[in-house]
C-alpha cells in the first residue's frame, strides 16, 4: 500500500509538471496555430533563473523570478520574432525551432553542460507521512501548483474579458479581428502566460528532479507534446486528464516493469490513442463512454 | 537556359569526382590539402549530410510533411547494420540490407499510424507524433547500454567490413561511398519529382483537399514518400556508420532531425539544389565553428563574445532564424531575389512569365512562394 501511494503521488507530481508545460503549449497552439518548439527553452531558462536566484533570494521569490524570466522571454520572442511572421505558420514554427536550439546552447555556454544541483528549502526537503508512505513534500507542491494553474486558467478563460477574446480567437480568429478587437495583444498575453507556466514548471521541476541541466526542457517538451496530442489541442480539461494519465502510467511502468519502459509505454499509449481516434467506430464508442463518464461524474458531484 | 538545368548536375558531379585528386589548400576551411584524409573525411560527411537533407526534403519540401522523427531511420540504419554484424555475424552487405529493410518496415508502420491517426491536428499533430516515436527510439538506445553501448555508442565491427573501407589510408573510399549515396538519393528524388508522382506530390502539398477532390489519394502518396524517405534515411545511416566508424547516439536524438530541418531550410526547401547545398554548408559550418570554439583566439575574448562563439548551436540557431526571416526561399533563392532588387520596377506580369519557365520543378513553386511573401 505504501509503495502504491508513493508511486501514485510521484506519478501525479510528474503529471502536474506535464500539465504546467502542456497547458501553455496547448493554449498557444489553440489561439495562434503556433507549435512552439521554443517552449522547452523557456522552461530551461526559467529553471536556470530560479536556480541562480535561489542563492540570493528566499525560495518562493526565486520561483517567482523563474516565472517572470519565462514570461519575459516568451513576450519578447512573440513581439520580436513571431509577430512579424503572422499568417506564415510554417515559418513561425521554424523560428521557434531555431530558438529551441540556440537558447539551451547559450545556457550551456554560460553554465556548462553538466547538471547543477538544486538544494530545496528545508520546508520542501522533507517527507510527509500519508497512508503509511513517506512522500516527498515537493510532490504536493507540484500538485498544488498545477491545481492552482488549472483553476486560474479556467477562471481566466471563462470570466475575464481577455479570456473571452482568447476563446473567441481559438474559435474563429478572423471573425474576432473583423469585430475590431486587437487580437495581437491577446497573442502576446497568451505567449507570456505560456512562458510563465513553462518557467514555473522549470523552477519546480528543478526541485522535483533535484537538478537543472541545459537539455532538461527539450526532453520534457517531448512528453508535453504527447500529452497535448492525447488530450486534444486547445482543451484545458483534456490536457489535464492526459497529463495525469501519462504521469501515472510512466511511474507505474517504470517501477513494475523495467526502468525506462515507462517512457516507451507512454509512446505506445500515444500510438493506441491515435489509432483509436482515427477509427470512426471506435471514436464514437470513446465519445459515448466519455459522455457517460461525464454525466455520472456530474451526478456524483 | 534550358541546357544549364541538364548540364549543372554533370558539372557538379565532375567537380566532386575530381576533389580527391586535388592537392588544393583552402585555408580556414580545410586544415590540410583536399586529398589528405582529414579533409576527405570532412568532405565525405558533407556529402552524406547533403544526401540525408535531400532525402528529408522529400517529406518537408516536396510534400509539406513536417516530420520531426527522421533521425529514427538514420539510427535504425546505423545501429541495425552494426548490430547485425556484431551479434548476427553477418557481413556488411547483408547487415546493411537487413537494417535498410527494418528501416523501411518501421517507416511503413509508424507512417501509417502517424498519417492515419492525426486527423484533426493535421500537420502539427504529425510533427508531434513523429517526434514522440523517434524519442522512443532514442530512449531504447540510451536505456539498453549492454546492446547499444549507451552514451558511448558502438564502434564499427571492422572485421566484418571489406578491407578497402577501413583505416585512414582508405578514407578516399569512404568519400566515394558518400558521393555514391548522394548521387543515389538525388537520382531517386529528382527523378520522382519530375515524374507524374512528383506532380501529385506538389498538388497534395499545395492543397490536400483539392487533390483529394481531383481523385488523388493523399494518404497513399504521403505514405509512399514517408517509406521512401525512411528507407533512404536508413541507407544513409549505414553510410554514417562507415564514415564515422561507429554508431553514435547523436543519430537518435531530436537534435539530429532538427539539424536536417535547418539544413533544408537554410539551403531552400522544395528545390533541387537547396537541401544539397544546405546539408553540405551546415556540416562544414558546424565543424569549423566547433574548431573555432576550442581555439585560443576565442578563449581570450570577453565573456559576451566568448560564450556564443563557444557553442556552434547558438550561432547556427541564430543564423537559422535570420534565414527564415530575411531569406524565405533559402540560399538558392538569393540570386533570384538579388536580380529582382536590382531590376528597377518589377512588373507583376513580367514576373509571372519569369515564374513559368521553371517547368514544374521547385523553381516555379519558389517563385510562387516569394510572390506570396511579397504580397503579405
Amino acid at each position: 500500500m505504501s509503495t502504491l501511494t508513493l508511486l501514485a503521488l510521484t506519478g501525479l507530481g510528474l503529471g502536474a509538471l506535464y500539465f504546467l508545460i502542456a497547458s501553455g503549449l496547448s493554449l498557444i497552439f489553440g489561439l495562434m496555430d503556433v507549435l512552439n518548439f521554443a517552449h522547452g527553452a523557456f522552461l530551461t531558462a526559467g529553471a536556470y533563473a530560479a536556480w541562480w536566484a535561489d542563492g540570493h533570494l528566499p525560495f518562493y521569490l526565486a520561483v517567482a523570478f523563474g516565472v517572470a524570466v519565462g514570461a519575459a522571454i516568451a513576450a519578447v520572442v512573440e513581439t520580436a520574432l513571431i509577430r512579424g511572421l503572422y499568417a506564415r505558420p510554417r515559418e513561425q514554427i521554424l523560428v521557434t525551432v531555431g530558438l529551441g536550439l540556440a537558447i539551451p546552447a547559450l545556457i550551456q555556454g554560460v553554465w556548462g553542460a553538466d547538471a547543477r544541483t538544486v538544494t530545496p528549502p528545508k520546508a520542501l526537503a522533507g517527507t510527509v507521512g500519508l497512508l503509511g508512505a513517506r512522500v516527498p513534500t515537493d510532490r504536493f507542491v507540484l500538485l498544488a501548483a498545477a491545481l492552482a494553474v488549472f483553476a486560474g486558467l479556467k477562471v481566466f478563460l471563462a470570466k475575464t474579458r481577455y479570456g473571452l477574446v482568447v476563446r473567441a480567437g481559438v474559435e474563429d480568429r478572423a471573425m474576432v479581428t473583423a469585430l475590431g478587437i486587437d487580437v495581437r495583444k491577446a497573442f502576446t498575453l497568451v505567449f507570456a502566460i505560456g512562458g510563465a507556466l513553462a518557467g514555473l514548471a522549470g523552477a519546480l521541476g528543478g526541485v522535483y528532479f533535484g537538478s537543472v541541466s541545459p537539455g532538461q526542457g527539450t526532453s520534457l517538451l517531448i512528453f508535453a507534446f504527447v500529452v497535448v496530442v492525447i488530450g486534444g489541442l486547445g482543451s484545458t480539461d483534456g490536457v489535464a486528464l492526459a497529463a495525469i494519465a501519462v504521469g501515472l502510467i510512466q511511474q507505474f511502468t517504470n517501477y513494475y516493469a523495467a526502468s525506462g519502459l515507462g517512457d516507451l509505454a507512454v509512446v505506445v499509449m500515444l500510438a493506441l490513442v491515435l489509432l483509436v481516434r482515427g477509427n470512426p467506430v471506435l471514436d464514437r464508442v470513446a465519445a459515448s463512454v466519455g459522455a457517460a463518464v461525464k454525466s455520472s461524474v456530474g451526478r456524483a458531484a | 537556359m534550358r541546357y544549364v538545368r541538364h548540364l549543372a548536375p554533370l558539372v557538379v558531379f565532375a567537380v566532386l569526382l575530381s576533389l580527391p585528386y586535388s592537392a588544393l589548400r583552402i585555408p580556414g576551411v580545410f586544415d590540410g590539402a583536399l586529398n589528405t584524409p582529414g579533409s576527405l573525411q570532412l568532405l565525405a560527411l558533407c556529402l552524406l549530410f547533403a544526401g540525408l537533407a535531400v532525402g528529408y526534403d522529400l517529406l518537408f519540401g516536396r510534400l509539406g510533411l513536417m516530420s520531426f522523427g527522421h533521425a529514427l531511420y538514420v539510427a535504425i540504419g546505423a545501429y541495425g547494420a552494426e548490430l547485425a554484424m556484431k551479434n548476427l555475424h553477418l557481413p556488411l552487405a547483408e547487415g546493411a540490407a537487413l537494417a535498410i529493410a527494418v528501416g523501411a518496415l518501421t517507416s511503413l508502420v509508424l507512417g501509417t499510424v502517424s498519417l492515419k491517426g492525426v486527423g484533426r491536428l493535421g500537420a502539427v499533430g504529425f510533427a508531434m507524433v513523429t517526434l514522440a516515436f523517434a524519442q522512443a527510439g532514442s530512449i531504447l538506445v540510451s536505456r539498453d547500454p549492454k546492446t547499444t553501448g549507451g552514451e558511448e555508442g558502438l564502434p564499427l565491427s571492422t572485421e566484418k567490413v571489406p578491407g578497402h573501407l577501413v583505416g585512414v589510408v582508405n578514407t578516399v573510399n569512404l568519400y566515394w561511398l558518400a558521393l555514391a549515396y548522394l548521387v543515389l538519393v538525388c537520382a531517386v528524388v529528382w527523378w520522382l519529382t519530375a515524374s507524374p508522382v512528383g506532380r501529385a506530390w506538389q498538388a497534395i502539398r499545395d492543397n490536400e483537399r483539392r487533390a483529394e477532390v481531383l481523385g488523388l489519394n493523399p494518404f497513399r502518396y504521403q505514405l509512399g514518400a514517408f517509406v521512401l524517405a525512411g528507407t533512404l534515411g536508413a541507407a544513409g545511416g549505414v553510410v554514417h556508420l562507415l564514415v564515422t566508424a561507429g554508431a553514435t547516439p547523436e543519430t537518435t536524438t531530436s537534435d539530429f532531425t532538427l539539424a536536417l530541418l535547418v539544413m533544408v531550410v537554410l539551403g531552400g526547401s522544395g528545390t533541387r539544389w537547396g537541401p544539397l547545398l544546405g546539408g553540405a554548408l551546415y556540416t562544414l559550418l558546424d565543424h569549423r565553428l566547433g574548431a573555432l570554439a576550442t581555439s585560443d583566439g576565442v578563449a581570450s575574448l570577453p565573456a559576451v563574445l566568448r560564450v556564443p562563439l563557444s557553442q556552434p548551436l547558438v550561432l547556427l540557431g541564430a543564423l537559422f532564424v535570420v534565414v527564415v526571416y530575411a531569406v524565405p526561399g533559402g540560399l538558392v533563392a538569393l540570386p533570384h531575389r538579388f536580380r529582382r532588387l536590382t531590376r528597377h520596377r518589377p512588373l507583376r506580369s513580367a514576373h509571372a512569365v519569369g515564374g513559368g519557365d521553371g517547368d514544374g520543378d521547385g523553381d516555379s513553386t519558389l517563385n510562387e512562394r516569394e510572390q506570396v511573401a511579397a504580397e503579405a
